[in-house]
């Protein structure tokens, strides 16, 4: 009945290798369009399952300040919504790593939901993070995921009320993203207790996957996060790796957080 | 229609003192396809649980009788309204009606909603009020309303507003507050709010976010409508008991919305009372440089509600500008979008210069020096007299309120600029 998830294959493959799906963050148009392909291609190479690709957005109200930095950029250097789809095709013609857009909702209600998601869809795109879309204003998005196929990944916090942890999993596709700390996007020493209670919460709420994200940086949060989640989400390490040190030290970082030896 | 808000029944709760086709008292969290509640989950609990406070506090006549004996004993309520005969001259004559909001303690309508909603983070257990600002008006309200209950005080205040208004940040200091300066983004009234609400996610447990104006998701923009309410209620009587009638029309300016709402709200089902909006024009609306979400905007969503939006073909936010920092928002409430939609409120924008000039005929004719602001509404009602006059109205039987929803005295500086007063007087010293 409901179309064959991407991203909650790609779960399920890391799953059967024992190991929980390593989901790796970076902005689009950051450090330009090509080195996000470049970048987000050695992160595929090293290690990560899915590619979470950011639409760059003027009030990015969930973000800190490494991420905020970073799109500032990319929108001072002219990035366009559009250009996400050259971007998602520029990745999957190099590499078979599943790609999600993380994007605040105006872009794509100004582009309207259904053209996005069709657009997404052709580009060969999994579907999309909603961080500051909920589902209770969400029936567009709904129908459009439907319609083309499309992944929704919807956010759950620690502050979510049971009711809502169910209508919020009940109406996610490929897996419910799990804020691990009331907070914004930015990498933190150790990962809130917090983090484990969500999962919890979310496994019993009927969700197959629970992914954690916010605050995750290092191996040791991968391994302890990946003992009780089904994957592990991060992106401001790898935002703040990629603009000092560029694709390589993406490329570094990504190994070391999925436990492999680095590939070029 | 939205079982999660945790208000199935809102729209069908109305007062009964209005007919079931009144435009008054609109429960949210929708007017009609405006309004809402776009933002992170995170917050929705948040947001919930602010709902069902404020709902079971409008019905608590305890809770009403404090905010009574606040807006009495401290704010200084009822406002006045004044006629303004000399400025009413320069308007051709026809009769210019004042409501005082520039007569509040702080000196603009901003303290009704602090008062109310300082009362209610007091009613969850909060401790930490935080709030955006961008002349320094809601700031200060802000900075007043936590000294007043005792509660802990942040303001977010754009980095390069802290520069252009250095006495508010610092009035803001005495009451006790702490000024946070944004330098992301253009470091105004919007990265201001983006940051306030980056702390509330963050200590969302022991803070309230205390919005300063009619916009944001569910319960916001009812919430602060209804904290302003009293503009307009008052309005009508006095209007009634000074000139025998109702008025012809009703002017206010509009950044986010909260003085036009709160004054509207007492003539929404007066359909024979136009009802006007003044958007800031700033350099004008054929150039980029201005704040006329509702005349050029187009629908979208931002911190948190649908409603008209200043924004690019990628949906990203345009940056506004105005002389005026209290209308310097790219934004506006989702319940002036509706309003805008059924042709109820008629939105039109006002040049800077067209606010610069009707500040100065205020000051000169009335011995009144109004916010740039309110000099919007000002500015907008020689244009409604001047239509009415061409179009056979005869000016003394032609009454217009406008809502003079602040006072100038935070806006010396950029006026004394704007006159070039420091000039002449650098050089009459030499």
């Amino acid at each position: 009945m409901s179309p064959v998830s991407k991203s909650g294959a790609a779960i399920a493959a890391a799953r059967a290798e024992g190991r929980p799906a390593l989901i790796c963050y970076l902005p689009a148009g950051f450090p330009d369009v090509q080195g996000t392909i470049d970048a987000a291609v050695a992160m595929a190479e090293n290690g990560a399952d899915i590619i979470e690709v950011g639409i760059p957005y003027s009030d990015p109200v969930m973000d800190g300040s490494v991420i905020q930095d970073a799109t500032v950029q990319s929108l001072a250097q002219g990035f366009k919504v559009a250009q996400v789809f050259d971007i998602i095709k520029g990745i999957t013609s190099r590499c078979s790593a599943t790609v999600m857009v993380m994007t605040y909702w105006n872009p794509v209600l100004r582009m309207g939901v259904d053209e996005f998601s069709r657009r997404l869809a052709e580009a060969g795109g999994a579907g999309l993070i909603t961080p500051d879309l909920v589902p209770d204003e969400a029936a567009e998005w709904m129908e459009a995921s439907d319609k083309y196929g499309l992944d929704r990944v919807f956010l759950v916090a620690p502050s979510s009320t049971e009711a809502r942890m169910k209508a919020t999993v009940a109406a996610s596709r490929g897996f419910v993203y799990c804020v691990s700390v009331m907070g914004v996007t930015g990498a933190r020493a150790e990962v809130s207790d917090a983090a484990a209670a969500v999962v919890a919460a979310a496994h019993a709420a009927g969700a197959e996957n629970a992914c954690v994200g916010l605050g995750v940086s290092q191996r040791k949060h991968v391994e302890e996060i990946g003992a009780y989640s089904d994957g592990v989400i991060v992106g401001t390490a790898l935002v703040a790796a990629l603009g000092d040190g560029g694709v390589d030290a993406v490329a570094k970082l990504t190994a070391e957080l999925s436990g492999r030896a680095v590939s070029a | 229609m939205n079982p999660m808000t945790g208000d199935p029944d809102q729209g069908e709760s109305k007062p009964a003192s209005a007919p079931s086709h009144s435009l008054r008292h609109a429960a949210g969290p929708y007017f009609g396809d405006y309004g809402g509640r776009w933002m992170p989950e995170s917050l929705i609990a948040a947001m919930d649980e602010l709902n069902e406070t404020f709902e079971a506090a409008k019905a608590d006549p305890e809770f009403i009788a404090q905010v009574k004996d606040l807006n009495k004993n401290y704010s200084g309520r009822p406002s006045l309204l004044t006629e303004a005969k000399r400025f009413s001259e320069a308007a051709g004559g026809v009769r210019v009606f004042l409501k005082r909001e520039d007569l509040n303690h702080t000196g603009s309508h901003k303290i009704n909603n602090v008062l109310g909603q300082a009362l209610l983070a007091k009613r969850m257990g909060k401790t930490r009020i935080i709030a955006e600002t961008g002349a320094g008006q809601h700031g200060v309200a802000s900075a007043t309303a936590a000294a007043l209950m005792g509660l802990e005080c942040v303001v977010y205040m754009g980095a390069e507003d802290t520069r252009r208004q250095a006495l508010n940040v610092a009035r803001m200091q005495l009451l006790g507050a702490t000024v946070i300066p944004v330098t992301a983004g253009s470091q105004t009234l919007k990265d201001a709010i983006n940051e306030a609400l980056r702390d509330w996610v963050a200590n969302v447990g022991t803070t309230h976010y205390l919005l300063g104006t009619a916009a944001g998701g569910h319960p916001f923009p009812a919430m602060v409508r209804y904290f302003h309410e009293v503009i307009g209620e008052e309005a009508r009587e006095q209007i009634i008991a000074q000139a025998g009638r109702l008025p012809d029309a009703v002017a206010a300016c509009i950044g986010g919305g909260s003085n036009a709402i709160g004054i509207f709200h007492g003539f929404l089902d007066d359909a024979e009372v136009e009802l006007y909006g003044f958007e800031a024009g700033g350099d004008g609306i054929d150039t980029p440089r201005h704040a006329a979400t509702i005349t050029l905007g187009k629908p979208g969503v931002l911190h948190g509600a649908k409603s008209y939006l200043m924004q690019d073909d990628d949906g990203q936010t345009i940056e506004s500008h105005s002389i005026s920092a209290g209308l310097d928002y790219p934004g506006v409430g989702p319940e002036h979008a509706y309003l805008a939609d059924i042709g109820r409120v008629h939105y039109e924008p006002i040049t800077d210069t067209e606010a610069m000039d009707a500040f100065s005929l205020l000051c000169r004719t009335e011995g009144i020096i109004p916010a740039i602001e309110s000099s919007h509404a000002l500015a907008g009602v020689l244009k409604i007299a001047a239509r009415k006059i061409a179009a056979g109205a005869v000016p003394e039987e032609t009454i217009i309120i406008a809502n003079l929803s602040g006072r100038g005295d935070k806006d010396v500086g950029t006026a004394a600029e704007w006159f070039n007063l420091i000039d002449s007087k650098a050089k009459d010293a030499k």
